[in-house]
């Protein structure tokens, strides 16, 4: 790595007024702070308040509309992501830019622009893996590899370029505490070498562990800039979320607590190349309880989704998943709906509804035969009207009305509605994935508290879920997914991080021995 | 071996049948490789077949008609570029329009040119070499477009498997979202991987019209631009396997013809109805194993870039 | 200055509409270069190809006549495009409906029997649903290709047709010509006006319009068609079977396909032929989409069409056009089609290119308060 002379004076990297706006919201208005080489800096946000279209404008994927980048303290041009490349900029993306079906080291080469000889090439990432702990096989092929091993690839790939600004889109999503050590042991050695770091997070914990000054942006502004390690988590918080966050309330349970779902023995290989087989999975929900499954991404959480909502059917064992005593392993979505079974999979668009449809008929999509909307193989339409009103009404969804198109709400107003959809069947079992994700903070509190007042009411609630937070906050219990197999469930009350942090990468033995107490992360 | 002199004429055919199919198979393949669906194939070729002929026979020179088959073929792809890739429009709905299109374009431009007959092209003999018994007349007796169909297809395949812009097509047809966010101009490549497969689907039309039948007919392809797509399935997006595909269709072609030409009791449809059955029952046992087909098609096939600005 | 295209927010309804109606317009000002090119007076032409089948009661016949099979096809085929199966096969279930139903025809040529002609209908509707459950059975069990299956059966189709005109079913007393016999009175389509060949085909085909109409829009099986159309995961996840939705497509496609080949053969034809079409299974592909998949956009759509096929003959014998004109025609107007398509999903946006070099800063606006 180069160290820069002059890095006392003159800021690596300069944003001034950077402001780029997209088809009804503005998402980066007028931004503007400085990065100085050897620095680790926070770019901290909520979901939504701009920070990855900050970060594809410094990289040159996006071109901003307005504002200017001073580079070493001279404006330039970013035009693409070839040109941050050849000033010094190397970037890790949050979904990684990755070839699947290509080997590792393709991967890495078509990232060296001027690169021919693959010999040489090879031996350099060899070197770079050994000095920076960052382990690979050049010839296994992306799709066998953990999420862990991809975010390597991309590391290395950045590092062969010797960059002087190395970015990172919220790169810790994905591992498990153990990893995200091990990374920032390499991010602090890095910037001992002189490469600047910008480390764009949502996590206040991490951004306090490793930065030495925080940006904080909230709904494309720039609001704040602090020490990290002055300022208390909590100051942190509320400058990001601007207002401060209700804790929901938690109701006391009414009524039985009868089992409502209970999995058993579940195996299921899977159906694409890319994806993870479920190996003989248990577990069990009762009528007043929100059972949480922490995990990592792609861990098995959508091949379990998929089992569960009866979008894939498990003929040789239907008895492995049982919903009110019926076994139902062999049975379609509609027959486990008509067993007061509702769904809330992870991905809004094209999945649990259809941006290109109005509001009426997303509603009509999953209730009509719940709720009778369908009359001699004829679509009542003003009672889907009507239900759809319910819906907007009862859940805060701001939209013009029910003849709205979906693609038309943000994200959300979409969730709220896709969530009210299917509280208002008035199910027994409500299995829902990544209840906020890409959600703004005020409707994710909407939604938890909707998730706590149901099971309040006696419907059995499975919350599959990446954001630990969450989990902790409304939960009763806590499972973890880990390369298709799952933990037992344990009281929240009675699990620490740590030992969630351990299941999660897979280490059923090392967690049940972990020793009592909290132990704080990267600190 | 004189024993084997009857084979000479069979393979000789197989050859002519399998070189259109090979040519437009080839150009198709790099088409899908960057992640395009062109089922314009059909209609590529009647106008590269078009064109060649009329060319070669204003000009009386069959090169300049294979050169104009390439222009008319890249054309024809150019249309289908704008309207897929700049346009973003459905590429299977745009494929079937270039079809229609090119059916017709052909049929009016050839109208006049309808009962004239043509000088087929040169065989290329190399002195010596072709005098070998049996193997000189089939290696080194062709014609120029059968060579290119080999040195093409060989070409072909040592662009995608050895060289950078071969990987970096790949990678465009793999995931145009991240080969982009790496900075590739997915586009121009795009549009440059259309036109080569268009300039190949007009060569397998002037072979047609040129050399195999040397002559002009209205929907003279008769579906080959069809089953050259069905063989770039059939290949499992791989060049070797394109090869051996176009000729076992070559063969099939040929026995069919040779039987009906040896009086076989079965009635002459029939026998034509052999090489599209074969088609399907190719496309029926490649595709029953899902896994392979999703593991080898380009992950962006026929999938609609929207770059971020 | 460089043109931009930039997303919508939401479909535009008012472009979805317009759009076929700005494609035709570009088309006959394509036509005017193309007749010009072709050495003819464009705007004669243009009269003669547009203008004058539309002046006399006979021409007005011909174009349902033209109509007919265009539009029973066009509903058909919009159906299975909607839900993304894609039935390009339509001319050899066409051909299969033909063979079907004018086989019953054949063998009952004598025969005055009132029940001759439902049942000729009958056998040509499942005669194409038969053909089309081919490329279903392959796509459903073997996960074959349907486009490719489809369009290799249509060349199967015609050979067999071929065949049998050619042999066994050969008009015994028909000079040698492979040519069928002629069907009786009681197996050819009544025809609707005297001295025309518009024939009660017409009528069933816009009873199938309303039916799609409310198949489409009303019912569920439409519902999920669209569903699984626009967001095949939705479909997944609330248990719409894929599988059963694409055999409905094509079976539905294959009936009406066949539909309209014994409405061609017990109408105008008369009698079973090498060459019963003139594609109409092929332009049946642009019907549907100048239509925008939509059955009343369909009846439109298939009238544009059926004008191209009836203005092509009369410019071929009015001025010597060739007959080709009409496919390119064809072909150019679902080019513009598709390309005025994308105005509904985006805007074209003139703007200004940024500078190189630096980019002048924005004014602060007022109001700005949220900093710090």
């Amino acid at each position: 790595m180069t160290t820069n002379e002059t890095a006392s004076e003159t800021a690596l990297l300069e944003l001034r007024g950077i402001t780029k706006a997209f088809p009804g919201i503005l998402a980066n208005d007028r931004i503007g702070f400085s990065i100085m080489p050897h620095e680790i800096h926070a770019l901290l946000g909520e979901n939504g308040a701009g920070k990855s279209t900050l970060v594809k404008i410094i990289y040159g994927v996006l071109q901003a509309d307005a504002g200017e980048i001073l580079w070493q303290g001279r404006p330039v041009r970013v035009s693409g992501p070839a040109a941050a490349r050849r000033l010094g900029i190397g970037m890790v993306f949050q979904h990684f830019s990755l070839f699947e079906a290509m080997t590792v080291f393709e991967n890495i080469a078509l990232a060296m622009d001027g690169e021919r000889d693959n010999r040489a090439l090879r031996a350099r990432i060899t070197t770079l893996s050994k000095t920076y702990g960052l382990p690979l096989d050049l010839d296994s092929h992306v799709y066998a590899l953990s999420v862990g091993e991809r975010q390597r690839i991309e590391i290395v790939r950045c590092l062969l370029q010797n960059p002087k600004l190395l970015i990172l889109d919220e790169p810790t999503s994905v591992l498990t505490p153990q990893e995200v050590e091990r990374l920032f042991e390499t991010l602090r050695q890095l910037a001992r070498e002189g490469c600047a770091i910008l480390y764009i997070s949502h996590k206040l914990d991490e951004v306090k562990a490793l930065c030495d000054r925080a940006t904080i942006l909230r709904a494309g502004r720039t609001v704040a800039e602090c020490d990290p390690k002055v300022e208390t988590a909590r100051s942190m918080a509320e400058l990001m979320i601007g207002a401060k966050v209700q804790p929901p309330s938690r109701p006391k349970a009414s009524g039985e607590r009868a089992e409502r779902l209970s999995v058993a023995g579940l195996s299921l290989v899977a159906e694409s190349a890319f994806g993870v087989d479920l190996r003989d999975l248990s577990l069990s929900v009762s009528g007043g309880e929100i059972l949480g499954i922490a995990g990592i991404a792609g861990n098995g959480q959508n091949e379990l989704m998929a089992a569960l909502t009866g979008e894939r059917l498990l003929p040789v064992r239907p008895d492995a998943i049982v919903i009110d005593g019926r076994p139902v392993g062999s049975l379609g979505p509609p027959a486990r709906r008509a067993l007061g079974a509702v769904f809330v999979p992870e991905e809004r668009n094209g999945h649990a509804a259809i941006p290109a449809m109005s509001l009426a008929e997303n509603a009509f999509l999953t209730a009509f035969r719940r709720l009778g909307l369908l009359k001699h193989g004829l679509m009542s339409e003003a009672p889907t009207r009507r239900f759809a009103g319910r819906i907007i009404a009862d859940y805060d969804v701001r939209t013009t009305g029910a003849q709205a198109d979906a693609g038309s709400l943000s994200g959300g107003n979409m969730q709220k509605f896709i969530v009210g959809r299917e509280m208002l069947q008035e199910p027994g079992l409500l299995v829902i994935a990544q209840p906020t994700w890409g959600v703004d903070p005020g409707a994710a509190s909407a939604i938890r508290q909707a998730l706590l007042d149901l099971a309040a009411n006696g419907t059995a609630v499975l919350v599959i879920s990446q954001d630990l937070d969450e989990i902790l906050e409304i939960c009763d219990r806590v499972a973890v997914i880990s390369e298709g197999k799952l933990s037992e469930a344990r009281p929240v009350a009675e699990i620490t991080v740590e030992e969630i942090g351990l299941l999660m990468g897979g280490l059923h033995d090392l967690a049940a021995q972990a020793p009592e107490g909290r132990v704080e992360r990267g600190s | 071996m004189s024993g084997l002199d009857w084979l000479i004429p069979v393979v000789l055919t197989v050859i002519t049948a399998s070189t259109p199919l090979l040519l437009a198979a080839t150009g198709e393949l790099v088409t899908e490789r960057a992640g395009v669906l062109n089922l314009g194939v059909e209609g590529m070729m009647l106008v590269g077949a078009i064109a060649a002929f009329a060319v070669a026979s204003a000009t009386g020179s069959g090169l300049l008609g294979i050169l104009a088959a390439l222009l008319a073929g890249a054309a024809m792809a150019l249309v289908f570029a704008v309207l897929t890739i700049s346009m973003m429009a459905n590429q299977v709905a745009s494929g079937l329009a270039l079809t229609i299109f090119g059916v017709g374009l052909s049929a009016l431009v050839g109208a006049s040119f309808v009962g004239i007959a043509l000088d087929p092209l040169p065989q290329l003999s190399i002195p010596g070499l072709s005098a070998i018994p049996v193997l000189g007349p089939i290696l080194f007796g062709q014609d120029l477009l059968v060579y290119l169909s080999f040195a093409i297809l060989a070409a072909v395949a040592w662009f995608l498997a050895r060289t950078r812009p071969g990987l970096v097509l790949k990678a465009v047809g793999e995931s145009h979202d991240s080969a982009h966010a790496l900075g590739y101009r997915v586009i121009a490549i795009r549009y440059g991987a259309t036109l080569f497969g268009g300039a190949m689907a007009g060569l397998g039309g002037a072979y047609l019209s040129l050399s195999y039948t040397p002559m002009w007919a209205e929907n003279m392809t008769a579906g080959r631009g069809w089953i050259a797509l069905a063989l770039v399935v059939f290949a499992t997006w791989r060049p070797g396997r394109l090869l051996l595909g176009a000729y076992m269709f070559g063969a099939i072609t040929i026995l069919q013809l040779h039987a009906q030409g040896a009086g076989v009791e079965i009635p002459s449809q029939f026998m034509s109805m052999l090489p599209y059955l074969a088609t399907i029952l190719v496309l029926v046992l490649i595709s029953r194993d899902s896994t392979k087909i999703r593991l080898n098609a380009p992950a962006c096939l026929g999938k609609v870039f929207r770059p971020a600005r | 200055m460089a043109l931009r295209l930039e997303r919508r927010a939401q479909h535009s309804q008012l472009m979805v509409t317009l759009s076929p109606v700005i494609a035709i317009l570009l088309t006959l000002l394509s036509g005017i270069v193309i007749f010009a090119l072709l050495g003819k007076d464009p705007f004669l032409s243009l009269y003669t190809f547009f203008v004058l089948p539309l002046t006399s009661l006979y021409g007005l016949t011909e174009l349902g006549v033209k109509a007919t099979p265009l539009i029973l096809i066009g509903i058909g085929l919009s159906f299975g495009f909607r839900a993304n199966v894609w039935n390009i096969g339509a001319e050899g279930q066409l051909t299969l409906g033909a063979i079907f139903g004018g086989g019953l025809g054949i063998a009952f040529y004598d025969s005055d029997s009132a029940l001759l002609l439902p049942a000729m209908i009958l056998a040509g509707v499942l005669g194409g649903m038969a053909w089309a459950a081919i490329p279903a059975w392959l796509k459903t069990r073997f996960n074959a290709n349907e486009i490719l299956t489809s369009l290799m059966l249509t060349y199967v189709a015609v050979l067999l047709l071929s065949y049998l005109v050619h042999g066994p079913w050969r008009d015994p007393d028909g000079y040698n010509f492979p040519e069928s016999r002629m069907f009786s009175e009681a197996g050819t389509l009544p025809l609707l006006l005297e001295a025309s060949r518009l024939h009660l085909g017409a009528v069933i085909a816009l009873l199938v319009v309303v039916a799609a109409w409310v198949l489409l829009t009303k019912a569920l099986i439409g519902f999920q068609l669209r569903v699984v159309g626009l967001a095949p995961a939705a479909a997944r996840y609330v248990g719409f079977r894929q599988k059963r939705l694409i055999w409905f497509c094509l079976l539905f496609s294959g009936g009406l396909a066949g539909l309209a080949g014994l409405s061609e053969v017990a109408g105008p034809i008369g009698q079973l032929t090498p060459s019963i079409s003139p594609g109409y299974g092929f332009t049946a592909i642009i019907v549907a989409f100048l239509g925008r998949l939509h059955p009343v956009g369909v009846l439109f759509a298939g009238l544009v069409m059926a004008l191209t096929y009836i203005g092509g003959e009369a410019a071929q014998i009015e001025i010597g056009l060739p007959a080709a004109v009409t496919g390119l025609f064809q072909g150019v107007l679902l080019f513009f089609l598709l390309a005025c398509d994308m105005l509904s999903t985006y805007r074209i946006r003139f703007v200004r290119q940024p500078a190189a070099g630096p980019v002048a800063s924005v004014k602060p606006a007022a109001g700005e308060a949220a900093a710090q």
